[in-house]
């Protein structure tokens, strides 16, 4: 059975929100693991070569707070994202604010925090993740996108451009 | 290149059903304002207003014929704000194929790996 997963999708809900959805072949509990437990959020998150994250701490109930950053390991630059947890229901909910601090990268994401609600629902052993990013206004919304893409852009493609020929070479189907 | 500001012009004009509606008809070929109003059972000056949003954003554009006007649909800004999406969207699957290959280790399925490394599939899986 290929481990390759549907692959991640984008709606914009309204003009300030964005919506991500995407499913796992693993338990829901897991999932929230993943994304709360410090030692394995840095395993994945912003998880690309030339980069490490050196603060990822994690207060994961409500009132918590969140502090995550970045650097590159050449040049050391930095940048992260901080925020407070305002809803904590494990394994199916979490809601927390989130302000993105440039450091020394630049690019912005507005003034004000976002707002993210993430879901989890599991059915036959796939968990669904769906988390809506709502933002302060329209412009916030979309210099959000622009700054998280320019950056993730080149690796992201990296990984595609590296992965297929291996599903390919492995006579994986999809 | 879209700037930032036809994109938030663009994005904009599609957050609206009505909008999305009237391209969705337009797409189907070139309407003066009176025949696009008909479907919809609204009044032209309400279409007109939804129009002027999408001319705004370069949505739409207005035919040569000068007695009937027709709208017709510009399909660049779209193509441009699908592209802009899927950019931002694989930035994402990078990082949950990242989690996909975490989840597959703490479920036994696959070795460890360095954190940003490809992991590989030296062997054959088969069903599980």
């Amino acid at each position: 059975m290929s481990t390759k997963q549907q692959a991640a999708e984008v709606t914009l809900p309204s003009d300030r929100e964005v919506e991500v959805t995407r499913s796992f072949r693993a338990p829901r509990a897991l999932v929230w693991d993943a994304y709360t437990r410090p030692e394995l959020l840095k395993r994945w998150l912003g998880a690309v070569p030339g980069w490490s994250m050196p603060v990822c701490e994690m207060d994961v109930r409500e009132g918590g707070s969140f502090r995550w950053g970045w650097r590159s390991d050449e040049g050391g630059t930095e940048f992260g994202f901080h925020g407070e947890f305002l809803e904590v229901r494990a394994p199916e909910l979490l809601r927390n604010t989130e302000t993105f601090d440039p450091g020394d990268m630049g690019g912005s994401m507005g003034d004000s925090p976002a707002h993210i609600t993430l879901r989890l629902d599991e059915s036959g052993g796939v968990t669904t993740m769906i988390s809506r990013i709502k933002y302060a206004s329209a412009q916030d919304r979309d210099a959000a996108m622009a700054t998280g893409m320019t950056d993730g852009m080149e690796v992201s493609y990296q990984h595609l451009d590296r992965l297929l020929p291996e599903l390919a070479a492995s006579g994986a189907s999809a | 290149m879209t700037s930032a500001g036809q994109l938030d012009a663009i994005f904009f004009a599609l957050s609206d059903s009505t909008r999305r509606a009237i391209l969705a008809r337009l797409a189907e070929g070139e309407t003066s304002v009176g025949e696009l109003a008909a479907p919809f059972d609204m009044s032209q000056p309400a279409i007109s207003k939804h129009l002027k949003v999408l001319e705004r954003a370069g949505l739409v554009t207005v035919g040569q014929d000068a007695q009937r006007r027709p709208r017709r649909l510009e399909p660049e800004p779209l193509a441009a704000a699908t592209e802009w999406i899927e950019r931002y969207r694989a930035m994402w699957e990078g990082n949950f194929q990242q989690l996909d290959a975490l989840l597959d280790e703490l479920q036994g399925i696959r070795e460890g790996a360095e954190p940003g490394a490809m992991v590989r599939d030296h062997d054959d899986q088969g069903e599980r």
